[in-house]
């Protein structure tokens, strides 16, 4: 009870904020007419942002505070500050719109975020080659991130016009960098530092660069302290999601099972502005072929713009919406081969030395059969398989792999920088990676520790604050072990030698302070061309396989999963206690994604923006679960490690469908809930 | 009114109407209380009233009235279950754990797994997907175990690794 997270922090004179939103999809504002019947508040709208009215992020397209155009349903156009939550709640503002017709079909959308072609070999030949052809359209919906404490900052104002805003988030230099440009001020007058962060997933990844900005103008024109932190519905309703997407899987093979090619359409809704949509689009197109060996690739997507708030990034980034198709797409050919789908998927697994889709070449670390054999093995996969056929039982099975870091030439672009400061006990590690759940501060502390060679407890990690910290980059697509930990890793490596046989202390005591700092280097055989969207896409990849059997109550058909295995390959387990919380808390998400989460969206709005029909995993939704860690080292991870967090989600879903097409559901979207087996069943 | 906060019984003035939480939080400074939804559906303001746990976010604070109110601050830290949360992995964001601990110490002593999955149910974690929770609440009795400073500690990341299995745990 002694962690302080935004909400539990006060400051003296502190205003509360509240946000005044777009009621309708599609439209332009015609009259605000606030209607406030007490004195006290503090009114921001887009003609007080002294700098450009913008979050800015990667395309710049989406204003903090509207102008005019009415995208979405939530959008922000007024800011109130008051000291009472109470006046603040009956404040009153009207807005006059004039409304336009909405479009909510990303397939129908005229306007399109980004489109990526992916392309090997030559499609059409191996089509030729093909003695048999499948063809699948597999639909994913949208995901709330759901960290159970909800997005809020506070931002405090200084006398000479700078600005420190404390706040739950994942990226604390993409708030200081969106509100440089929204208040035009240079960077040193602007401090962002995170507090204690209560769950993230993504959903504190780009969003919290909106919301400071808005306590920001607030706290800059009231002169005092504003707090601005969401109640549960507003999150749901106005943060991003994951987004929904169609897939077309189209793919020749063998009859005996081998690939021969594989062509792939994906349209992703991103929703009213283009946020992080072409780096989500990105992720999943290079893994939609998933962990498979083919000679002829075609993968072709888009990002398109519809009227619902803005789609972003959740644990997974893309990822888990195309291995879902993928993977459900697999079991479909191996029913139609007649092959065992366990057998299908270990006759085209990628091997050391395959290439990927983009012409990556896998080192000795792939270990798509490794963890694939293990699984089997340890289930009995076939064997009971046999058993429980024609079952209210199904068994199935889902192969996937997780490229770490920042995709293509993301890494060398983020230059990320990282500082280890020698203190008189050993060091402090100075990084911008935030602590959000996952084990940030343990497991940097370890890596210094080992390569220092001083006790764990001889190392303390600053708090992610910018006024302290180098810019490590977004504490995002599980790199902060293996890209931030590999750099602090090298620092401890140089501070190693500069002390030669001193102590810490000694070394001080002769020399005066040391402060290594170091940045991202790029691994010397690593090359990728962003125009061809060819070459080594990621320094390298995490592998898993899932394994889950269900049962299905057919007069409810509600769906139980009983028992979940997953085998995960992730080069080395820093911490392996916080390695299985990982893995363990991302299956369970990729359950609920499975099964239940389910955003109701009606005329561009969340129907079921709370948490009693919007439904996450609770206790008695989740299966008994096994946990193995495989590790299969990476050359230039620290002590081998790879990525971790996001790998657990892309498994469940297609594991759980596959189990149910097992048990006679042919499902071809997600989420499977109750309505969607009955209307299964009855076809 | 008068209320047996923590062990302590005291008068604390706040208007019979408001939320229990809102008085813990504010009146009372007490903010290892937690809002999550404000709707009684994810757990995170359990506390418990004459030792039955209720979401503070849904009791009018007239309610409590010459009640024992017990919060996560009530446990002092050295509760065996919070030590149990940290040694087996049991908080991670850390958000819902204290409300989590507060439905777990209405459990009893010696809980069984099935009794922890239906005394949990009310209570929300989207972090650790509960397992690391169960093994939390079932090893709370038996005494000291590792925690995760220690493993930290006695990790050797040096020196080759082929590939191997760790450990498989079952849960």
């Amino acid at each position: 009870g002694t962690a302080r997270y935004i909400d539990d922090l006060t400051f003296p004179g502190l205003l509360h904020g509240r946000t005044i939103r777009s009621t309708i999809p599609a439209g332009r504002i015609v009259a605000v007419r606030p209607q406030l019947t007490t004195s006290g508040f503090t009114i921001v709208d887009h003609s007080d942002i002294p700098g450009r009215n913008v979050v800015a992020l990667i395309d710049d397209d989406q204003p903090s505070l509207a102008e005019r155009e009415i995208r979405h349903v939530a959008e922000p156009i007024v800011l109130l500050a008051h000291e009472d939550r109470d006046a603040l709640l009956a404040a009153d503002v009207q807005i006059d719109y004039t409304e336009t017709t909405p479009n909510y079909d990303p397939e129908a959308s005229t306007t399109t975020f980004k489109s990526i072609a992916i392309s090997k070999g030559d499609v059409a030949a191996g089509f030729a080659a093909a003695e048999v052809v499948v063809d699948g359209e597999y639909r994913v919906g949208h995901q709330e991130q759901l960290y159970i404490e909800t997005n809020g900052v506070i931002a405090v104002p200084d006398a000479d016009g700078a600005i420190t805003v404390y706040g739950s988030m994942q990226c604390p230099y993409y708030v200081h960098r969106a509100l440089t440009v929204l208040l035009d001020l240079p960077d040193d007058k602007v401090r962002v530092v995170q507090t204690e962060t209560g769950g993230g997933f993504g959903g504190k990844e780009e969003y919290p660069s909106m919301i400071a900005g808005h306590a920001a103008l607030l706290a800059r024109k009231s002169g005092r302290p504003v707090k601005l932190v969401y109640d549960r519905v507003e999150d749901m309703l106005a943060t991003t999601k994951r987004h929904p997407a169609v897939i077309r899987h189209r793919t020749g093979l063998t009859r005996d099972g081998r690939l021969t090619a594989i062509d792939i359409d994906a349209v992703f809704d991103g929703g009213a502005y283009a946020t992080l949509s072409a780096v989500v689009l990105s992720r999943g197109l290079i893994h939609a072929s998933g962990p498979y060996r083919c000679d002829h690739v075609r993968i072709r997507g888009r990002a398109t713009l519809t009227n619902t708030p803005p789609n972003g990034a959740f644990r997974g980034f893309g990822a888990p919406q195309t291995q879902f198709a993928t993977e459900v797409h697999m079991d479909r050919i191996a029913a139609e081969l007649g092959i065992d789908p366990a057998r299908l998927r270990e006759i085209n697994a990628l091997r050391p030395g395959d290439t990927t889709a983009t012409g990556q070449r896998l080192g000795r670390d792939c270990s798509a059969l490794q963890v694939l054999r293990e699984a089997v093995k340890r289930t009995g996969f076939k064997r009971r398989r046999k058993a429980i056929a024609g079952t209210n039982r199904g068994i199935g099975l889902s192969l996937f792999f997780h490229g770490s870091g920042f995709t293509g030439g993301g890494e060398v672009k983020l230059a990320s920088k990282v500082s280890l400061a020698l203190t008189e006990r050993g060091a402090r590690i100075l990084v911008a990676s935030t602590e959000i759940g996952q084990g940030t501060r343990t497991m940097h502390a370890q890596i210094v520790a080992d390569t220092l060679g001083v006790p764990y407890d001889a190392i303390e990690v600053n708090a992610a604050d910018t006024g302290v910290v180098p810019d490590s980059g977004p504490t995002v697509a599980s790199r902060t072990c293996m890209i931030v930990g590999r750099i602090l890793q090298r620092c401890a490596e140089d501070m190693r030698t500069r002390l030669g046989r001193l102590t810490p202390r000694e070394y001080l005591r002769s020399h005066g302070p040391l402060v290594i700092t170091r940045e991202y280097e790029r691994p010397a055989a690593m090359s990728w061309d962003d125009t061809s969207y060819h070459g080594d896409a990621y320094g390298t990849y995490g592998w898993a396989c899932d394994v889950v059997e269900v049962e299905v109550d057919r007069d409810t058909w509600e769906v139980r999963p009983v028992a979940f295995t997953t085998v995960h390959e992730i080069g080395k387990a820093i911490h392996p206690l916080l390695a299985e919380g990982q893995i363990e808390g991302g299956t369970v998400q990729g359950i609920g994604y499975a099964l239940l989460e389910d955003v109701v969206m009606r005329d561009g709005r969340m129907a079921n923006a709370q948490l009693t029909n919007y439904i996450i995993p609770t206790t008695l939704d989740t299966p008994a679960m096994q946990v193995v860690l495989l590790e299969n080292p990476y050359q230039h991870g620290p002590f081998g490690a790879k990525g971790v967090g996001e790998m657990p989600i892309d498994g469940p879903a297609p594991a759980v469908i596959n189990a149910l097409r097992h048990a006679g559901f042919d499902l071809r979207a997600i989420p499977a809930t109750p309505e969607k087996l009955m209307a299964c069943a009855s076809r | 009114m008068r209320v047996t906060l923590n062990g302590t019984t005291r008068r604390i003035e706040a208007h019979p109407l408001e939320r229990l939480l809102d008085v813990l939080r504010e009146e009372c400074g007490l903010t290892g209380t937690k809002e999550g939804c404000g709707e009684g559906e994810c757990g995170a303001c359990t506390v418990l009233i004459d030792g039955a746990p209720v979401n503070s976010c849904l009791v009018p604070f007239a309610h409590v009235e010459r009640t024992r109110v017990t919060t996560i601050e009530g446990l002092g830290g050295r509760h065996p279950l919070q030590r149990a949360f940290v040694e087996h992995g049991g908080a991670q964001c850390g958000i819902c754990t204290p409300g989590m601990i507060m439905a777990a110490v209405a459990l009893g002593k010696h809980p069984s797994l099935d009794q922890i999955r239906v005394g949990l149910a009310g209570n929300l974690c989207r972090c650790t997907g509960y397992a690391a929770i169960y093994r939390s609440v079932i090893n709370s009795r038996r005494g000291k175990n590792r925690k995760p400073d220690d493993i930290a500690r006695s990790q050797n990341l040096r020196g080759k690794q082929p590939l191997r299995t760790r450990r498989p745990q079952n849960s």
